[in-house]
């Protein structure tokens, strides 16, 4: 199977995410350019991270005007698996993809350092191998990672068990001194409510060997082959997952 | 060109120019005319201090600058080593200090931009970053401000572009205070046969310019950078440019697409003296000329002369030789990143820079006189008068010390000894996923994709030694560089360095950098480390007060095996401690005498440098061979602040037990805190499994270094006994609490009473 990886103009995570799939995860990936008009036959595609077009105007604000997101949509919309991964959620969310948006970090400095998330849902593709309740320790580095949404889409959010990833403790615990960034309900990640289309703020490609200090968010993406592999594509749809 | 001729002799306009009256009687003697406007503003950048090197030239000549590794030394915009797998690391380390003062976020952030450009114009991806910044004491609110804007202004260029900040250090003195330090280091990777030269050939070839349009910003950033600050500098701040770092990444990703195809002849960017220094060094390289007309160049400003094209230092610009016939190709890839590439000019077979506005020659001058005959001064040198004062450290006429474990958490505390969490937290240290030791867990190391290698890299500086003797500080900084590179495991196999100075028209700051360049040189020999490059940056000062000569050293190092690395942290419990090398109970220039006396006294501690090659070679083979399981440096704070830091980030704790030390200060009641907090050089905690520690010891022993087994890993305590009495006991989280928040606390309180 055959990830894409969108490089817009100012991406710094698209070698790292291509990287991780390619070379640990041994799956076939295409870096596919923000003007190409074609996913080229993806089976998953992913928006890396970075500063997309220099963060300027708006974080994700431009780069959601860029050719390749009308092929981006349509593939979502036909239920096929989108993750967007810090910058890349940003996008997702300027595209109207998944709800909600980003402020500034609660310390309003750029913050790099390993967090702990705790997996909500393992109902979605990028989740489904992980155990209900693992902690992952995964790194973050973002500026604005500060979710916010309107209390009562947060409470649909809750309500539909959209929320992937929460930051918490080691232990998973959710607590004040574990939210790195101020976000709401300590969300770190979500997904839309067919479950296909995926926005998280930390760095799975980052920690996907031990010799990088944690090989934890490997889990993601081995969840989406699994996915994949068991007949999400080839059933157009993503029923037989919402079945589980 | 007549029509363009202004007869120039006011002497205000020379003078502003930052040219002596000798200088410009000499210009009129080569040229064989009165200089126009633009050739005077074209000397007066290439013939300032910042691009002429015409105080540093005569001593830099004596480096060490070959061995077998060396692809490239200085004179190209970086140094090159091979590194095997037919591989080349590129790096060079470059400052930014003056433009940091005026304007510390776009000054910090264009001086990370400047020196990814150095790396990547010569065909290198940057994949990481260092910095070593000096600032003065931050209970300064004006500091503080300088502190917080830099590391912004870093975070924001470095983390846009998605290279890493891998590491580097952080000090602070007072003497920073109105002239703060800004030393950034790039490192990149180039395949050995795909090195491009900044060198023009070829005339008739095609001279492009790509990249950011050119404005008023910067101009004679170069003659800023050569004058001392006063009161009146804020006025300067027209000179500071603004960085892009947008712009910045599309041009690195273009220019190296561009430089995969066999289309470019050469590349440089335009730092420094901007347009200018490009042209006439890429054609003094080749020995070609270059002809551009600036009435074509990109503008961002209407109505700008030919002076101020010439002299502007906007950023994320890139001058191209292409050859002819294939402009298409490279028009085309520059296209696909929405840059514009535009011919400017052509190479000429005439060795001159000429200079054109729509067709009319404003500038007219063969480029060796820009080059290779600008000024060379030997400038008189005088050891200062203070110094014998400062050597001079009587002990009995300083109050006694506090109890040692009161002393060590006061330095635990101290700025220049404490976590700087604060500062690499605003830093992408992992973007890249090559990095292997993040910072603050020893030199920052990033493994080579597609080869078992890794790089390990430090730069660093103790000012306080080479204030106090710059020829033995100098080397200490070499020793220091290399044996942080040592303790991860890889072999040193290269420097770059930038001399941070005050005005060199000052004998004895000449004398200090004199001094500090002949010790640079003695050690890089004795160590085998050549020197690839640097930068020197003089007038650091601010109404006639000096910097401490901060003579910054870079080394990388190699490791055969990037999973063999080794960090700074204790690993495991009853591991046994080892102390290499031996404690003198120097106190010289100490942080301890600054922190309890606010004293720079003393001469710094003797360096053996036949012992410090031993050492490294041993801690090289200890990591390979997997004999030891961490390793840190004794630095500011001894070896009391080394075992606490080995415990920081680990969960464990450390007993350990020290020989006191014997020399004049034995019987005073200096003894304990010498023996603790001493900064004799050459010493290193590792620690080692008990099974293979007489293993161990064997090699130590065989490579002639002293090795003694002072402890053991665990408990939750940071205990340190000399001579069985314990001097510290203190809870490890407790230590590592204090340590870790110390500077948090300094920024954030201090804000508040402010």
């Amino acid at each position: 199977m055959k990830f894409a990886v969108i490089v817009f103009p100012g991406s710094n995570c698209d070698h790292d995410t291509y990287y991780a799939v390619k070379n640990v995860l041994g799956m076939e990936a295409e870096l596919v350019w923000h003007k190409d008009t074609s996913l080229h036959g993806a089976d998953v595609v992913v928006l890396p991270g970075g500063f997309a077009h220099g963060d300027y105007l708006r974080t994700g604000s431009i780069a959601c005007f860029s050719p390749i997101m009308t092929e981006v949509k349509r593939f979502a919309e036909a239920g096929h698996p989108v993750i967007g991964i810090c910058n890349g959620f940003q996008i997702l969310l300027e595209a109207g993809l998944l709800p909600g948006a980003m402020l500034r970090n609660r310390s309003l400095k750029f913050q790099c350092e390993q967090v702990f998330v705790r997996v909500e849902q393992v109902d979605t593709p990028f989740t489904v191998a992980c155990q209900q309740a693992q902690v992952l320790r995964i790194p973050i580095a973002h500026g604005e990672g500060n979710y916010y949404a309107e209390p009562e889409v947060v409470e649909c959010l809750e309500a539909n068990r959209q929320v992937l990833f929460r930051y918490t403790t080691p232990a998973g615990v959710v607590m004040p001194g574990a939210n790195p960034n101020g976000s709401v309900n300590a969300i770190a990640g979500l997904c839309n409510v067919t479950r296909n289309v995926v926005g998280l703020m930390p760095h799975p490609e980052r920690s996907c060997e031990d010799i990088v200090g944690s090989a934890e968010g490997l889990v993601i993406f081995k969840s989406v082959v699994q996915a994949v592999t068991n007949g999400l594509q080839d059933s157009g749809s993503i029923e037989p997952l919402l079945g589980r | 060109m007549s029509s363009n001729k202004t007869v120039l002799t006011d002497d205000v306009l020379i003078e502003r120019h930052g040219l002596t009256g000798e200088e410009y009687q000499r210009i009129i003697k080569i040229l064989g005319h009165v200089p126009t406007l633009t050739e005077l503003g074209i000397f007066s950048v290439m013939w300032s201090e910042h691009c002429s090197y015409k105080s540093s030239k005569v001593h830099l000549q004596t480096l060490p600058t070959s061995g077998p590794r060396v692809l490239q030394g200085p004179g190209e915009n970086a140094g090159a080593v091979d590194i095997g797998n037919g591989l080349a690391a590129v790096f060079k380390i470059e400052s930014h200090n003056h433009p940091s003062f005026i304007e510390p976020y776009q000054g910090a952030a264009t001086g990370v931009g400047g020196i990814i450009r150095d790396i990547f114009t010569m065909g290198a991806r940057p994949i990481a970053l260092l910095n070593s910044l000096r600032f003065g004491l931050l209970k300064n609110s004006q500091v503080r401000r300088l502190f917080t804007g830099v590391v912004a202004g870093i975070g924001g260029y470095g983390n846009s572009i998605g290279i890493p900040i891998v590491g580097g250090e952080v000090g602070f003195d007072k003497s920073y205070t109105g002239n703060p330090l800004v030393n950034v280091f790039c490192l990149g990777i180039a395949k050995v046969d795909e090195i491009i030269k900044a060198a023009a050939s070829g005339a008739g070839n095609p001279v492009y310019y790509v990249g950011a349009k050119t404005g008023r910003d910067g101009i004679h950033g170069a003659t800023m950078a050569s004058a001392e600050f006063d009161e009146n500098s804020a006025e300067k701040r027209p000179a500071v440019q603004v960085g892009d770092p947008f712009m910045e990444k599309l041009l690195l990703e273009a220019c190296l697409e561009a430089m995969k195809t066999n289309a470019l002849v050469g590349i440089q960017d335009m730092g420094a003296a901007g347009l200018t220094c490009s042209t006439c060094e890429m054609g003094s390289r080749g020995d070609v000329g270059i002809e551009i007309d600036v009435s074509l160049v990109p503008q961002r400003e209407t109505g700008m002369t030919p002076y101020e094209i010439m002299l502007s230092e906007s950023q994320e610009r890139m001058l191209l030789v292409v050859k002819q016939g294939h402009e298409a190709e490279i028009e085309q890839i520059f296209e696909k990143w929405d840059l514009h590439a535009v011919q400017i000019g052509q190479v000429t077979a005439d060795g001159k820079l000429r200079v054109k506005d729509q067709g009319a020659i404003v500038a007219d001058i063969p480029n060796r006189l820009l080059t290779e005959e600008a000024p060379i001064y030997h400038r008189p040198t005088a050891e200062p008068d203070s110094l014998d004062t400062m050597r001079n450290l009587t002990f009995s006429l300083l109050e006694k010390p506090l109890k040692t474990l009161e002393v060590f958490r006061q330095l635990l505390r101290s700025p220049n000894v404490a976590s700087k969490r604060f500062v690499y937290r605003q830093y992408d240290y992992m973007v890249r996923t090559n990095t292997i030791v993040s910072p603050g867990m020893g030199a920052g190391t990033v493994r080579v994709k597609g080869t078992n290698h890794a790089l390990a890299m430090s730069v660093d500086c103790n000012a306080r030694y080479v204030a106090l003797d710059p020829y033995a500080g100098a080397q200490l900084a070499v020793a220091e560089a290399a044996r942080n590179v040592a303790c991860t495991g890889a072999l040193p196999i290269g420097a770059t360095n930038c001399l941070n100075f005050g005005n060199p028209e000052r004998p004895e700051i000449m004398w200090q950098f004199a001094r500090a360049v002949e010790g640079l040189g003695s050690a890089c020999r004795a160590l085998e480390i050549p020197i690839t490059g640097g930068n020197v940056s003089f007038y650091n000062e601010t109404d006639g007060e000096s910097v401490l000569p901060t003579p910054v050293i870079g080394v990388i190092g190699l490791l055969d095996q990037a999973d063999k690395v080794v960090g700074r942290r204790f690993q495991e419990a009853d591991d046994v401690v080892v102390l290499l090398g031996e404690g003198f109970g120097e106190l010289g220039g100490s942080e301890y005498l600054e922190l309890a006396y606010g004293l720079i006294r003393g001469v710094p501690p003797a360096l053996d440098l036949e012992r410090e090659r031993a050492l490294q070679r041993l801690l090289v083979y200890s990591a390979t061979a997997g004999l030891i399981k961490s390793a840190h440096d004794c630095a500011e704070g001894g070896i009391g602040i080394a075992l606490a830091e080995c415990t920081f980030d680990s969960g464990l704790g450390v007993e350990a037990n020290i020989v006191g030390i014997s020399n004049d200060l034995s019987e005073t009641p200096f003894a304990e805190v010498a023996t603790v907090f001493g900064e004799s050089a050459s010493r290193v905690v590792v620690s080692v499994e008990k099974k293979l520690l007489d293993e161990f010891l064997d090699r130590a022993a065989k490579a002639g270094v002293v090795a003694t087994v002072i402890g053991r890993v665990g408990g939750s305590h940071i205990r340190l006994s000399i001579d069985d009495r314990l001097v510290i006991d203190e809870s490890q989280a407790e230590a590592e609490r204090i340590w870790a928040m110390a500077l948090d606390e300094i920024v954030e309180s201090s804000r508040a009473v402010a």
